[in-house]
């Protein structure tokens, strides 16, 4: 954005195609406006962006590093490379360490064949996983009445916790640790089912990308979730203030 | 001196196993074990898992079977959730296990066995497989890959996928009929009915030729276990356990499935991870008793249809009282498809198949639940324990082979008696110690291996463990 908080219009070039943008776009919108797949998982339309996932990697002209195209603004000449070999590479190896650093089983999973991990795996064509599992053990919580966490399915997105802290205004959810042994957390760690700031309102489960979250009853492959309503909702409350 | 045969591996079953025959210092057989040396481990992995994983975890047991732990998880999961499932649901879960029951015993009697009883147990094992019965009469091979296809299309059109469907479920099924697949499914009846009847006509005639076999293949008198309805007709998917005893007498009766316990007893021996099941009022090892095709057939009053029930008036004809030969599962599985084509078929022409309402939806409301339905391979027992958030804290299974497990042990025995001569095997025993295993069909039998043969190695063992003389083949 410009200083003066003016809204500027950019030009430029994403994967050799000259493309024009607003001064306040992510490289990822404006990739997605002109059709350029960039696989995301912890971005969703209607949460602010954190990077966490590193899936959306993408290569800008003149820098050294691989840019998350979520959290990267636009400017002006910025040459954009979204698909190439090297971010094929690193975009495969994100999800194979994805895999191995929790316990998929898909084929007995909530969310087989309603799952984003599997299908950008599929996207991306992940057949094996070269790095070796950790095979954690979690327990399942399912202590609240209506939802379940399996921790054993969580990629850390923290698409629940931005949810449920920007939209539903709880602050139910949290990160507790560093690193390998970072897992999301309901109220200060306490049982999911005793959270008293816990709304259920689902809006956790309906954004969790993978099988973590579910609905209680719900048998496997049969955890569909309904993610589109958010862009709705954030609009409407903005046109209501 | 006494003496050890090893047989090692059994192949042509799912699995691993293997077998130990021990000859003592006369030469003479003291006793034959059937190992199985595989642990799965299903229950302990099952703890804490969410219950409604269950039938689709449990389905993992076995890729020939899912149907069957589908049908038995499913239905322990509706005591925890304490539901009345709708009538079409458990309706069309019935078409399923009847299909499943359809593919598996085509699987069994066509695949499997029909080269043994085709080309003869001692031919070359080279051609003793499906591709030989395929040469030398192909209308059988043929009818045996049709009855199986058609079976297999069934479960697909039920639940979406032939191996691992997730459309049963706790409380149900998830998905209604639709018109054009229970025409589909109508449309098949016939076909098979046909080719039972084609199977029956050739199979009679060549059965006269197997009188040795059949006077020692697993033929002792044991008890029998299965399902019966309330008419005391058989029964795949619901109804109460009956015992039988080896005179034809019904010892117990109307046993409500979630008292399986007070019934059947689980015995670990050191020798195979499968436990030994028994009936309990008669101890261990004298509760021995089968289940599967041949108990089903000799407990029941009927078939309870016309086909089936015509067919169950030969069967009956073989021996007074119950059929003791495990020889004749080959037969009770023919009557059995004859059986389930005829049931699928009313069950299908009823407009009840189409009702929408296919699913009860609850938490669960009970902490302990007992599934039972009757696999192709005979009762199959699902048993789960949950703590207050549905996720589970027990679990046991006792699976078809595993009732069978005594008499499958005391079945090899017989054979090798019969068949080995000091430590000199007669002609054609290992064949038939593999043949008597697979009238049993075990469920560590179903898998793969179709064509081919099965790669034995006998060693005779002295007690210091030297290997006195190796049979391979
Ligand atoms: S969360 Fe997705 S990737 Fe993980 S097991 Fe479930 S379906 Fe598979
Ligand atoms: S529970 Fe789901 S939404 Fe929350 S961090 Fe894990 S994967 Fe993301
Ligand atoms: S979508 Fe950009 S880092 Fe996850």
């Amino acid at each position: 954005m410009a200083a003066n908080g003016q809204i500027k219009i950019f030009t430029l070039k994403i994967d050799g195609k000259d493309v024009s943008a607003r001064s306040d776009q992510t490289v990822l919108q404006v990739c997605r406006e002109n059709e350029f797949f960039i696989p995301t998982l912890c971005h969703l339309e209607g949460l602010s962006n954190i990077g966490a996932c590193r899936l959306c990697m993408v290569e800008v002209a003149g820098q050294r590093k691989l840019l998350p195209a979520c959290t990267t603004m636009v400017s002006e000449a910025m040459e954009v490379t979204t698909t190439n070999d090297k971010l094929a590479h690193y975009r495969k190896m994100t999800l194979e360490l994805i895999f191995s650093e929790r316990n998929h089983t898909c084929s007995v999973c909530v969310s087989n064949n309603h799952c984003e991990l599997q299908f950008l795996s599929q996207k991306l064509g992940i057949n094996h996983i070269r790095v070796p599992y950790r095979f954690p053990k979690f327990a399942v919580d399912a202590s609240h009445p209506y939802f379940i966490l399996d921790h054993n399915r969580c990629i850390l997105c923290t698409r629940c916790v931005r949810v449920c802290d920007e939209i539903e205004g709880a602050h139910v959810w949290d990160v507790s640790g560093r690193g390998i042994q970072a897992k999301v957390i309901t109220e200060l760690n306490q049982p999911w089912g005793s959270a008293d700031t816990c709304t259920q309102c689902g809006k956790c489960v309906n954004v969790c990308p993978v099988g973590a979250l579910s609905e209680k009853g719900r048998s496997v492959a049969e955890n569909t979730k309904r993610s589109g309503f958010l862009p709705y909702l954030t609009a409407r409350r903005k046109e209501k203030i | 001196m006494p003496k050890t045969i090893t047989i090692d591996p059994v192949t042509r079953i799912e699995g691993h196993a293997k077998i130990t025959i021990y000859v003592d210092d006369n030469g003479t057989i003291s006793d034959a074990q059937f190992h199985v040396t595989q642990l799965r481990g299903f229950e302990k992995l099952s703890e804490g898992r969410p219950f409604t994983e269950m039938p689709s975890l449990m389905a993992r047991i076995c890729g020939i079977c899912p149907v069957s732990h589908l049908m038995a998880s499913a239905k322990a999961c509706d005591n925890l959730m304490a539901v009345k499932v709708p009538v079409t649901g458990h309706n069309l879960r019935k078409v399923m296990n009847m299909a499943q029951i359809i593919q598996s015993h085509a699987l069994s009697f066509f695949h499997l066995s029909s080269p043994d009883l085709l080309l003869g147990m001692d031919a070359d094992p080279a051609i003793r497989n499906i591709l030989g019965v395929a040469a030398k009469r192909p209308e059988l091979a043929k009818d045996g890959i049709r009855l199986r296809q058609i079976g297999q299309q069934m479960i697909e059109l039920l639940g979406g996928k032939r191996i691992h469907p997730s459309w049963v479920v706790p409380g149900g099924v998830n998905a209604a009929l639709t018109a054009e697949h229970r025409a589909a499914m109508l449309k098949e009846m016939p076909e098979i009915k046909e080719i039972v009847r084609r199977a029956l006509n050739w199979y009679h005639p060549v059965v006269k030729h197997y009188q040795e076999e059949i006077a020692v293949f697993a033929n002792f008198p044991t008890l029998f276990m299965g399902l019966v309805n309330k008419n005391g007709e058989v029964e795949y998917y619901d109804g109460t356990l009956r015992f039988m005893d080896s005179a034809g007498n019904i010892v117990s009766d109307g046993i409500d499935p979630s008292e399986y316990d007070t019934w059947i007893g689980e015995k670990v021996e050191s020798y195979s991870y499968l436990k030994s099941v028994f009936y309990k009022p008669m101890g261990y090892p004298g509760g021995i008793y089968r289940v599967g095709p041949l108990a089903r057939l000799n407990i029941a009053s009927k078939c309870g249809t016309p086909l089936a029930d015509e067919e169950l008036a030969g069967f009956r004809s073989i021996q007074k009282g119950p059929v003791s030969s495990s020889f004749h599962y080959h037969y009770a599985r023919l009557i059995e498809i004859l059986n389930c084509a005829e049931r699928v078929e009313d069950i299908l022409k009823d407009d009840e198949c189409m009702n929408p309402h296919v699913r009860a939806i609850a938490n669960p409301n009970c902490f302990d639940g007992v599934g039972v339905s009757e696999a192709p391979r005979g009762t199959l027992i699902h048993h789960y324990r949950i703590d207050e958030n549905g996720l589970i804290k027990w679990a046991n299974l006792i699976i078809a082979t595993g009732h069978n497990n005594l008499a499958m042990n005391r079945g090899v025995l017989q054979v090798a008696r019969h068949y080995l001569d000091g430590l000199n095997p007669k002609e054609g025993m290992l064949n038939r110690i593999e043949a008597v295993i697979r009238t049993f069909d075990p469920c560590l039998s179903c898998s793969t291996h179709a064509a081919g043969q099965m790669p034995m190695q006998i060693d005779i063992q002295a007690p210091n463990g030297e290997i006195l003389k190796t049979i391979t083949r």
